[in-house]
């Protein structure tokens, strides 16, 4: 087989490595979002693609359309919470929140609409971008999943279906039907031996790694951490020591939303991101995440590794079927799972 | 006279169609133990979920002077209520002593890692044992867990939910001490319970639960002798 080959099998196996370092923190979000919220959170992937495509409109030095999109889900949640605290007779704390909403509001567009057309350095660039995108995570729990709360998972994944293509039509609104790259963080390649590794694929790796590792701490280490873990593992037990669902799960989306919104920054250069790219790749983390079963983190990112490489191999000897060869993996572990696994009624909490 | 800690007047709670509580009112005096009694079904393990706002409820329900009406469940965690809930609802895949610091969410910034080794002093079980899955520890232990993460929110008032069941007599009487010796530490307690003779044996006063109503109610020692108790909750 060509793909043995010595010259192009380190090759593949960098870029497939490189993805499914991105697919595995796509994964990692998905479980986490799952555990926590009960939501299979399609949209995941509609991050990424923001991310990347945000930064790229930067870089041309125009205001991204993630900015409205951003005051617009302010301006809704603030009237929510709003409207939710007046009716508990805290009208006062209500119309501070819309305050506090407001000068948030515009305190993001100031700093967008300057740092926009200076063409700042890059990593200026970067910082405005996550600033951007992982905002989206909390607000759209609380406009869309938190008033839904109770609702049965089928209904919690209907409403993630339609967000996905709310998000995916904004997207070809805010950055047209043109895919983007952006500038690699690092040019030049580092050799090993017989190894040749672009810089930029060797920071997707160590950046990957570097927020696995930084995940792993805050769960195991910090008390929010414990408690989202705590909130996973019992609802009911997590309340009874005061951990609010609803604080856990605007917890759990602003990291959800700033894992997709870095990995859209360091797969930027190396792919070519529109705006309705963000169903295939979180499809891909996706895949990860079942093999992981939905709740092992571990197992989660060494699918969606998996994923990564075979889709690099695949896609360098049958380039045709790369993306069915991605997806028929998925249906010996689903096999494997179902003969394996107990089934748990879902209203069993 | 003692001010009362808690005050419930006339509370009532549905399943749907069926009325689980009918108009059930009782006081919880501040310092005190307090006992509900009754047989399953009676009504008892509503009737914490209610204080607790698990389960939305009518009637009154006064906190500290201070009515819980649309107060939620972990503001009221808060305010210093805790529930150690019948099936105990631990983090069954976290270790002991995470369960145990998670008791003290509540409570932010304030130091706790005192009161931790005073948890473990009090349970000394717990401690050998901090590392390991609180899944994997015996039913005693399992209830002693639950109850040390709920002190570890520095309760005030501290609803226990059958803490007996399925435990062995010796365990169950260490863990009625436990609960006397927390009184003499300032923790009010209303106590679930269907072993009625040893929790009435630790209580100042309690309420006999049937049907979702209040049949009996008195100081413990009375009741105690109550004939028509001794013949239904007591064993003759």
């Amino acid at each position: 087989m060509q793909i043995f080959d010595p010259t192009i099998f380190p090759i593949l196996a960098a870029d497939g490595l490189t993805n499914g370092a991105v697919y595995a923190l796509l994964a990692l979000a998905l479980v986490l979002v799952f555990a926590v919220t009960r939501v299979i959170f399609i949209p995941q992937g509609e991050f990424v693609v923001f991310g990347t495509l945000t930064l790229a409109t930067l870089q041309l030095g125009r205001t991204p359309g993630t900015l409205w999109l951003v005051l617009a889900l302010l301006g809704i949640a603030a009237l929510m919470e709003a409207f939710s605290l007046a009716r508990n007779g805290q009208a006062r704390r209500g119309l501070v929140t819309v305050g506090v909403a407001a000068l948030l509001g515009v305190g993001t567009w100031a700093v967008t609409d300057w740092l926009a057309p200076l063409k700042a350095p890059l990593w200026v660039q970067v910082i405005l971008t996550l600033g951007l995108v992982a905002p989206l995570g909390p607000l759209l729990y609380r406009v869309v999943y938190q008033p839904l709360q109770n609702a049965t998972v089928l209904v919690l994944l209907i409403a993630s279906v339609a967000l996905h293509l709310v998000l995916t039509g904004l997207a070809l609104v805010f950055f047209g039907p043109e895919g983007s790259r952006t500038p690699a963080f690092f040019e030049g390649n580092l050799t090993l031996g017989q190894v040749t590794l672009s810089w930029q694929s060797l920071l997707v790796i160590v950046a990957s790694a570097a927020l696995m590792l930084g995940l792993y701490l805050f769960f195991e280490r910090t008390m929010p951490g414990k408690a989202l873990r705590a909130t996973a593992v019992n609802r009911l037990g997590a309340r009874l020591v005061g951990i609010s669902p609803s604080s856990a799960g605007m917890l759990t989306f602003t990291l959800a939303a700033l894992i997709g919104a870095l990995g859209g920054v360091l797969i930027g250069p190396s792919v070519a991101v529109t705006y309705d790219s963000g169903f295939l790749i979180g499809l891909k983390g996706f895949v990860g995440a079942i093999i992981g079963g939905l709740v092992s983190y571990p197992l989660a990112a060494a699918g969606a590794i998996l994923v990564g490489l075979i889709e690099s191999f695949a896609s360098f000897s049958l380039s045709a079927w790369k993306e069915v060869i991605v997806f028929t993996l998925i249906l010996p572990v689903l096999l494997w799972r179902s003969l394996t696994t107990r089934h748990i009624p879902e209203d069993e909490e | 006279m003692t001010s009362n800690l808690l005050e419930v007047r006339d509370l009532h709670t549905r399943y749907g169609r069926v009325e689980a509580l009918s108009g059930v009112s009782l006081e919880v005096p501040a310092g005190h133990i307090v006992s509900v009694i009754g047989a399953n079904g009676a009504g008892k393990t509503t009737l914490m979920n209610s204080v607790m706002g698990i389960l939305p409820s009518t009637g009154e329900l006064i906190y500290e002077g201070q009515p819980l009406r649309g107060i939620p469940l972990e503001t009221r965690v808060a305010r210093g209520i805790s529930l150690v809930p019948e099936r105990r609802d631990l983090f069954a895949s976290m270790s002991v002593a995470d369960n145990l610091t998670l008791g003290a969410y509540s409570r932010r910034q304030q130091k706790w890692r005192g009161d931790l080794d005073h948890v473990y002093e009090r349970f000394s079980r717990l401690l050998e044992r901090r590392k390991q899955l609180a899944g994997t520890l015996s039913g005693g232990e399992q209830q002693m867990l639950a109850i040390g993460r709920a002190l570890m929110g520095k309760p005030r008032l501290l609803l226990l939910d059958e803490p007996s069941l399925g435990l062995a007599p010796l365990i169950v009487r260490d863990i009625l001490r436990i609960v006397k010796q927390l009184q003499a530490e300032g923790v009010t307690v209303l106590l679930v319970e269907q072993n009625a003779r040893a929790s009435l044996a630790i209580s100042d006063s309690g309420y006999v639960l049937e049907t979702g109503e209040v049949k009996l109610s008195g100081p413990a020692r009375e009741l105690a002798q109550n004939p028509e108790l001794t013949a239904s909750y007591l064993g003759g």
